[in-house]
């Protein structure tokens, strides 16, 4: 196996304090915030999402590497902005109205940062009119909903139908204990994975379909 | 601390079926009186709960009461407890959850005249009060909802109230998915002190009132978020069974508040209040794997007075509708207890060494509740001055519990565990022992956004 880059191994290992020099070290070494978060950053939570799903280690270990990885976003995002990088996809996720439940949601939200993706959280109990709004205004590549309850699963039904009738393309996924993938189907999403390992390579398939 | 001794200090008279104060319902039916009973508990297939949904809903409620208690006639059952737990909407309107309440009622007493099957109803509002972010603890439209609702079924003739309260979980799932022992016992000790005392001296009001039983909270939204997040492997177990032993000492202010059990079925940590307090505890493992896993489903029986499946869904299986035939598993769970009771001490003693036995050295979780444990863990609490170093207290007797029984060989702990435990320790030792020390640390730290300091009493 290759060495590591040292940024990488801080990420992996939650070393979040070493993090701003060696970002710097790397700055100074000329590559460019793009690059360092590319390949850098987003390797390192990739070998530590791969530790958990392989049940190594738990999240808050993962957490820890999280951490780490926004101590280096604080440096760059400013950067990224003024070189007008944005990443590559934008997701929005909330649970779905009625429902208060949010720690498997929260949850794949982190996954879906680890991968360089940026994801405005709408928080629980959100009702359809405001996920078709959030669409709008920020028009993001992919929608996760989440509904823990089976009372609140005809909610995600209205919730898909309101985001297709209002007409904006986007890719939705859905997830949740009482959902199943006959049930996503069913209502019209396009998406579905049963756990947040998992929730990753869900959208990036779905993203990759629309490209 | 109301309590300073405990009511069970042997281990092999933590046990199924018999509390030191058992408690009678109105029919007669003695709980903890040598008699396990099952606890039924059903919930709605996906249906929408609203005004136009509530005809569905009610016929729904009546098909699962006239045949779940069809079906404990048949199997002559000695007493059942029917617990009806609300969804959110029927809080939110009393006034749905009322007519849900008299339909469950009325089909009890029709079963009653029927065949003489007695019941008993346990009132469950569900806790609606973190629909407003942050959470209003005291006042506002959701209390104020679930304060009725409480109320109006003890006037209808629920015997037994009961709740899975909220107060302190907005900082406690955080505190988990983070490893945070710290921030647990803050959430659990400090916050959920305080919110249990105030919330239980207005439902032993109510009770008191209306000639009923408070019966007993759980720390579900604590423990068993722990337990499903380290049984999806989120979580370490060893975290998630340090964590299940510090609910202990929130749920017990509702004891210490008047509540007198059945303790509710969802707080394994049941055992633990059991031996404290010598009230009846209801408990579920294996016959409610229909509502979520749990790594314990044999050894949750050994110390139950009743036996509950906490809650299936009203959807047709082969055998027939669900709570039907849950009913039916949890009548058979407890013959087999009761038959062993009657056999005498000696039987029932065996019955319930073999349920510990057999899960004891599988889980952490398991290990921590089993009597012997429990036993250890309540004298922890009861030695405390405060409900806080009681959380420290009994956090550090589950970590050195954990960690002998690991090194003896006792109990099964995954490899990449094992370095939780002096992670806990190194926290538990970073503690202050001044209460207002902490108090200012922790709400330092906490999300402010999350919860407001003043509904809990604190500035
Ligand atoms: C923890 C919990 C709670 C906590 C929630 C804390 C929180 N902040 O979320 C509290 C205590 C507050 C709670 C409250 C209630 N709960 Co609750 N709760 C649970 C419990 C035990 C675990 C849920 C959980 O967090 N799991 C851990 C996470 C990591 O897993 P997850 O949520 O499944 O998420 C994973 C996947 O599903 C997926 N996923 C999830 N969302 C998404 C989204 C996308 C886009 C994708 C791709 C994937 C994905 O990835 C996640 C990570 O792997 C479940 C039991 C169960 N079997 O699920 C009951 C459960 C869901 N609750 C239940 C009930 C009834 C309630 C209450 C009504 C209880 C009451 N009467 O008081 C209230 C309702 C509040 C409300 N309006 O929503 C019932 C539901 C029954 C039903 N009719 O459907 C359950 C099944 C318990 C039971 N057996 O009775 N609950």
């Amino acid at each position: 196996m290759n060495e590591l880059h040292p940024l990488t191994q801080a990420v992996i290992n939650g070393r979040r304090k070493e993090v701003p020099d060696l970002v710097q070290q790397c700055l100074d070494a000329g590559e460019d915030a793009k690059s360092i978060v590319q390949d850098r950053l987003v390797p390192g939570m990739t070998v530590v999402g791969e530790r958990f799903k392989k049940n190594e280690i738990f999240v808050p270990e993962m957490l820890v590497a999280a951490r780490a990885m926004k101590e280096a976003l604080k440096i760059l995002e400013p950067l990224l902005v003024a070189a007008g990088v944005r990443p590559e996809h934008t997701a929005i996720i909330g649970t779905v109205e009625g429902d208060l439940h949010d720690i498997g949601k929260n949850l794949v939200a982190m996954m879906w940062k680890g991968a360089n993706m940026e994801v405005i959280d709408l928080g629980v109990n959100v009702p359809p009119a405001k996920f078709v709004e959030a669409i709008a205004q920020h028009k993001p590549h992919l929608v996760g909903l989440s509904a823990l309850l089976t009372t609140t699963m005809p909610a995600m039904r209205t919730t898909v139908k309101a985001i297709r009738d209002a007409g904006i393309p986007v890719k939705i996924v859905v997830g949740g204990a009482p959902i199943t993938r006959e049930f996503a189907e069913e209502i019209g999403a396009d998406g579905y994975s049963r756990d947040a390992g998992s929730a990753v390579d869900a959208a990036l398939e779905l993203l990759r379909a629309k490209a | 601390m109301k309590y300073t001794s405990l009511a069970i200090d042997d281990p092999a008279e933590l046990i199924f079926g018999v509390a030191p104060h058992p408690l009678t319902t109105r029919e007669g039916m003695v709980i903890g009186g040598g008699t396990v009973y099952p606890e039924l508990n059903f919930t709605l297939p996906p249906i929408t709960i609203d005004a136009a949904g509530m005809a569905e809903v009610r016929r729904n409620y009546a098909d699962i009461i006239e045949g779940a208690l069809g079906r404990a006639a048949e199997l002559t059952a000695p007493g059942v407890v029917i617990e009806f737990e609300t969804l959110p909407p029927m809080t939110e309107h009393p006034e749905w959850g009322m007519e849900i309440v008299n339909i469950l009622i009325e089909g009890m007493e029709r079963e009653k005249a029927r065949s003489g099957l007695k019941s008993v109803l346990r009132m469950t509002p569900n806790d609606n009060r973190e629909f407003e972010r942050p959470p209003l603890m005291r006042r506002g439209r959701y209390w104020e909802a679930m304060l009725q609702l409480f109320e109006g079924s003890a006037a209808a003739g629920a015997e037994l109230l009961s709740i899975e309260s909220v107060g302190g979980k907005e900082l406690h799932d955080e505190a988990l998915v983070n490893g945070d022992l710290a921030a647990s016992i803050f959430s659990l000790c400090i916050l959920g002190e305080r919110d249990m005392r105030f919330l239980w001296t207005h439902l032993n009001d109510i009770a008191k009132k209306h000639g009923v039983y408070c019966a007993g909270d759980t720390a579900c939204g604590f423990g068993n978020t722990a337990m499903v997040l380290a049984e999806q492997k989120m979580i370490p177990r060893v975290f998630a069974a340090v964590v299940r032993a510090v609910t202990a000492v929130r749920s017990l202010v509702a004891y210490e508040c008047g509540a007198v059990g059945p303790g509710k079925d969802c707080g394994y940590e049941n055992p633990i209040l059991k031996a404290i307090t010598g009230f009846p505890m209801a408990m579920e493992g294996k016959t409610s794997a229909c509502a979520h896993l749990s790594p314990m489903g044999n050894l949750a029986a050994a110390t139950c007075d009743t036996w509950s499946n906490e809650s299936v869904q009203n959807i047709k299986l082969l055998g027939g509708m669900a709570p039907t035939c849950y009913m039916e598993q949890l009548i058979y769970d407890c013959r087999l207890m009761n038959c062993a009771r009657a056999e005498g001490r000696d039987s029932a003693r065996m019955l319930q060494r073999w349920l510990v036995e057999s899960d004891v050295a599988t889980d952490p979780q398991a290990f921590i509740i089993s009597p012997e444990s429990s036993v250890e863990l309540a004298r922890a609490i009861v030695g405390s001055d405060s409900h806080y170093h009681a959380g420290i207290a009994v956090a550090r007797k589950a970590v050195s519990l954990l960690r002998e029984a690991n090194a003896a060989g006792r109990l099964r702990i995954a490899g990449n565990e094992a370095g939780w435990f002096d992670t806990l320790d190194d926290t538990l030792d970073d503690l202050p022992d001044s209460e207002g020390e902490f108090i200012s640390q922790q709400l330092a730290l906490a999300d402010s956004t999350k919860f407001i300091a003043a509904e809990y009493g604190l500035t």
